[in-house]
């Protein structure tokens, strides 16, 4: 308190401040964490948590759950509605919402199958033109929203009928419309599985990239004269990952392996984390649903945010009904109707993404879904019907936005926002 | 210092950076401004103050380029200048901090700082932006901890340095402080005031709207007077007193503010003298 000079140049720019705890080592950063999570600081972690209870429970009711068999299976299950609930992270992340997502992806599940299968064209145009509509209906949401101040609940809530109608308007009385079995994209959604030794090497690949790029950026940081965190606790990190990985595949590999459509849904995901964490555009859809004036005032066009939120929510949307007909060898009247909205809403909520801007991110998605999924596979494998599985999942979501308010209060008490 | 402004010698500062002749702004019948003269040099505090409704807020937005005055013309280093846009002000080097800040509280304190002017926006480059951050920081002798906690966790003088600092970043000569000290407490006032000193030491030139005297007196060189969208007068901030400045807000000497004080100096409570 006494001493004013500068301190020594062997403290990190970052770390000057006396008041400042400055983690040193490998124990530091463990207890700095713990520290983080009692004050409320979650992170993944309550959802993480979730997960572990619910297949606890299930495991103990059904001793398949936890099977090789299973596990692939809701690998490949979750894979449409995780994607949905991707498209509705960046809309619900710049503070709107998108109740529509259900029917869009019921209309871009229609579209493939009527262009691939009554008008006989090739699949890679059927899923474009499905995709595409998508985005076409995510621009008209924002110009709804930009122009005419249409609050995008309601907006949306009139294209969930819409497009409702216009699937059914698609299906024109056929029940469904059945993909061919030998077609590529039902394969995808079915039959096709990494290779063992890839599968491996994207274990290892994924945990030495993570390692490297901590390394490269901790190496950056000091010759910036910032703080950095320290090489043991990286590879602490790294190996962890690595380890959770390369179990993960082995054990999936005990039957058919980890499904190529899951690895879509992974590459979905990491790019969108890295568009939402690394680039400016990402940090400007924080900034729209923190703030929209304040956004407005440091120069971000708000209205073009706003429009490419949705087209990113709708054309996701739309992907994920492809890959739900693609699941089903079907595009028929339900698909992406029932609860396919109100699930992919909660699974981004129950991964931490708030309902009311500003807060979430890719891996919300994921978590959130797995929670879903797991609950839906697990009551499926039960034998109980779905009102069992509404009542859970509702349960669940409860819960989770519970623990997220109360976590919430904690981090404002300990001044962590 | 990076400010490309040297400080002002003495002697000197009545050359300014930025000079108003004249200006004027009409909304519909109502003559918000009239024929408003103002110079702001380099390295100076010029305190605006004004009652409600005197045009202070008018006079805040045509220097932030928000509106463009009906008539008169405004100077930057005696050249002419039309401010057209809030981003034509800010990069003819006039930065803003407006009274509600325009924080977004969800980000932290870097991401606020480099909003909507992010270096890399494709892969961006945290590293360099917080760099940068502490080297603004360090030259304010701010008194951040860290930069990575949102927004939303400080107090409201901390906030005020956030939206000061993130005005600075693009090199700006002069700075408008819109109402800096108006939602703080004492301590967080006597840090913006600081803060407003430090800016004037790298040689900015600082506006400064305020309601409070007192803070005007502390820390302005001169003050000029608003009343009902004219000049009343531009006054030497060491020089002059509270009840002149008082006077030249509300047009009269005797005023509700000098009335008040009178009848407080009349009936003088125990324990309590009135100057």
């Amino acid at each position: 308190m006494t001493s004013l000079e500068t301190p020594p140049a062997a403290t990190a720019t970052d770390l000057q401040d006396e008041r400042l705890a400055a983690p040193q080592g490998f124990r530091d950063h463990l207890r700095g964490t713990v520290r983080r999570a009692r004050d409320g600081d979650l992170g993944m972690l309550p959802v993480i948590a979730g997960v572990v209870v619910i297949w606890t429970i299930f495991q103990s009711l059904n001793a398949t759950f936890l099977s090789s068999t299973n596990l692939v299976n809701l690998a490949f299950d979750m894979v449409s509605l995780g994607v949905i609930a991707l498209g509705i992270v960046c809309v619900l992340l710049v503070g709107q919402i998108d109740l529509s997502v259900g029917s869009v992806s019921g209309v871009a599940a229609a579209t493939t199958g009527v262009v691939m299968v009554r008008h006989e064209q090739p699949l890679v145009l059927a899923v474009l033109v499905a995709i595409g509509a998508g985005a076409l209906i995510g621009w008209l949401y924002g110009q709804v929203l930009n122009r005419f101040g249409v609050p995008s609940f309601v907006a949306t809530l009139g294209g969930l009928l819409a497009f409702l109608g216009t699937q059914l308007w698609l299906l024109r009385g056929q029940n469904a419309i059945n993909l061919p079995y030998d077609s590529t994209l039902v394969r995808f959604a079915q039959v096709w599985f990494v290779p063992e030794a890839l599968a491996y090497l994207f274990a290892v690949t994924a945990a030495g990239g993570f390692l490297a790029a901590g390394l490269l950026r901790a190496r950056k940081r000091r010759r910036a004269g910032l703080s950095s965190v320290s090489t043991r606790w990286l590879a602490a990190q790294a190996l962890a990952l690595g380890a959770a990985l390369v179990f993960a595949v082995y054990y999936l590999n005990r039957t058919r392996g980890v499904p190529w459509m899951f690895m879509l849904f992974v590459v979905l995901v990491l790019a969108l984390q890295y568009v939402l964490t690394r680039t400016g555009f990402g940090r400007s859809l924080y900034a729209v649903g923190g703030n929209a004036e304040a956004a407005r005032r440091a120069g971000i066009n708000v209205r073009g945010v706003y429009t490419a939120a949705f087209v990113m929510c709708s054309t996701l949307a739309a992907t994920g009904g492809v890959l739900a007909a693609a699941r089903l060898a079907a595009a028929n009247q339900s698909t992406g109707t029932a609860d396919v909205n109100l699930n992919a809403i909660a699974a981004a909520v129950i991964g931490g993404t708030s309902l009311f801007g500003g807060r979430g991110s890719a891996f919300a998605a994921l978590l959130g879904v797995l929670v879903i999924q797991s609950i839906s596979s697990g009551l499926t494998l039960l034998n109980l019907d779905s009102s069992y599985r509404f009542i859970i999942t509702g349960a669940v979501l409860l819960v989770a936005v519970a623990l997220d308010s109360a976590a919430r209060r904690s981090r404002q008490a300990h001044g962590r926002g | 210092m990076t400010t490309p402004a040297a400080p002002a010698a003495p002697g000197e500062a009545t050359t300014g950076v930025l000079s108003l002749r004249g200006v004027s702004k009409q909304f519909g019948a109502v003559a918000a401004l009239t024929g408003i003269d103002l110079d702001v040099a380099a390295g100076e505090v010029v305190a605006v103050v004004g009652d409600n409704g005197a045009g202070k807020s008018t006079l805040v937005k045509i220097l932030s380029g928000v509106y463009t005055p009906d008539a008169g013309t405004i100077l930057f280093h005696g050249e002419q200048v039309t401010l057209q846009s809030p981003a034509a002000a800010h990069q003819l080097g006039i930065a803003t901090v407006y009274q509600d800040l325009a924080l977004c509280e969800n980000l932290d304190v870097k991401a606020n700082l480099f909003l909507g002017q992010e270096i890399r926006p494709w892969m961006l480059d945290d590293i360099a932006m917080e760099k940068r951050s502490w080297e603004l920081l360090r030259e304010l002798s701010a008194r951040i901890p860290t930069l990575g906690i949102p927004v939303a966790a400080l107090s409201g003088g901390q906030r005020q340095t956030v939206a000061i600092t993130r005005a600075l970043l693009g090199r700006p000569e002069i700075i408008l402080l819109d109402e800096p000290t108006a939602a703080l407490g004492v301590a967080q006032t006597a840090e913006v005031l600081n803060l407003i000193e430090r800016l004037r030491g790298n040689g900015l030139g600082v506006v400064m709207i305020s309601h409070n005297m007192d803070d005007v007196r502390a820390v302005a060189d001169r003050v000029a007077v608003l009343r009902l969208g004219r000049n009343n007068g531009v006054f030497d901030a060491r020089q002059v007193s509270s009840e002149d400045v008082v006077a030249a807000i509300t047009g009269a000497a005797d005023n509700a503010v000098s009335q008040r004080a009178a009848r407080r100096a009349a009936t003088p409570r125990e324990g309590q003298e009135n100057p």
